[in-house]
């Protein structure tokens, strides 16, 4: 699959759920989804590219994208942690509004 | 000034940090946790979360621990390393 591919089979998903990707598609969503999709190849699941995976399913499964830290963070922040899903008033809003997404997810989950 | 950057290879923030510091011409020496195995890995973590409880990335380190910055914000950065 190629990140295009990805792309078009997400947004038909997320949108409906008012998860926009970022409109930044060359330097933010599609690096991203190549991460995604890397990831996808080392771990065997779409883990965060942002976040530090275990490669254990069961305990990486908070943060398979969509991670679950992404509705509380899009609620306060109108997007994700690693700013690939937006809603689409923060999409609209000028950059320099937008606020840094501090890490949600607690750090006791990160085990090796 | 000596400066650290702990990233992963697959993060963007850790990526436009570094972008940014390579523009700024500051030198510094990047770790790619998620590139590392074993008890390497472990132990890298182990030093992440000594600068930064969150684990979260990038952590960038300024001399030994002097500033600790927490994720790309330019501000920060910039008024860390003087740019």
């Amino acid at each position: 699959m190629t990140a295009q591919q990805l792309y078009q089979a997400l947004k038909k998903i997320q949108e409906p759920k008012g998860c926009y990707f970022n409109r930044d598609l060359e330097n933010m969503t599609m690096p991203l989804l190549e991460s995604l999709l890397e990831n996808k190849t080392r771990y065997g699941y779409m883990a965060c590219p942002c976040r530090i995976a275990s490669g254990d399913y069961e305990q990486d499964r908070d943060i398979i994208c969509p991670c679950v830290y992404r509705e509380p963070d899009m609620e306060e922040y109108g997007a994700c942690f690693c700013g690939l899903y937006v809603t689409r008033e923060w999409n609209n809003e000028p950059a320099e509004e937008h606020a840094y997404v501090p890490e949600r997810r607690p750090p006791e989950k990160i085990v090796f | 000034m000596n400066v650290t950057v702990y990233a992963l290879s697959t993060c963007i923030h850790c990526k436009n940090a570094k972008q940014y510091l390579d523009e700024r011409k500051v030198p510094y020496e990047a770790i790619h946790v998620d590139k590392t195995e074993g008890d390497e890995r472990k132990k890298l973590v182990e030093e992440v979360k000594k600068y930064n409880p969150a684990c979260s990335f990038p952590t960038i380190v300024v001399n030994g621990g002097d500033r600790v910055i927490v994720g790309f914000r330019k501000n920060e950065l910039e008024e860390a390393l003087g740019l």
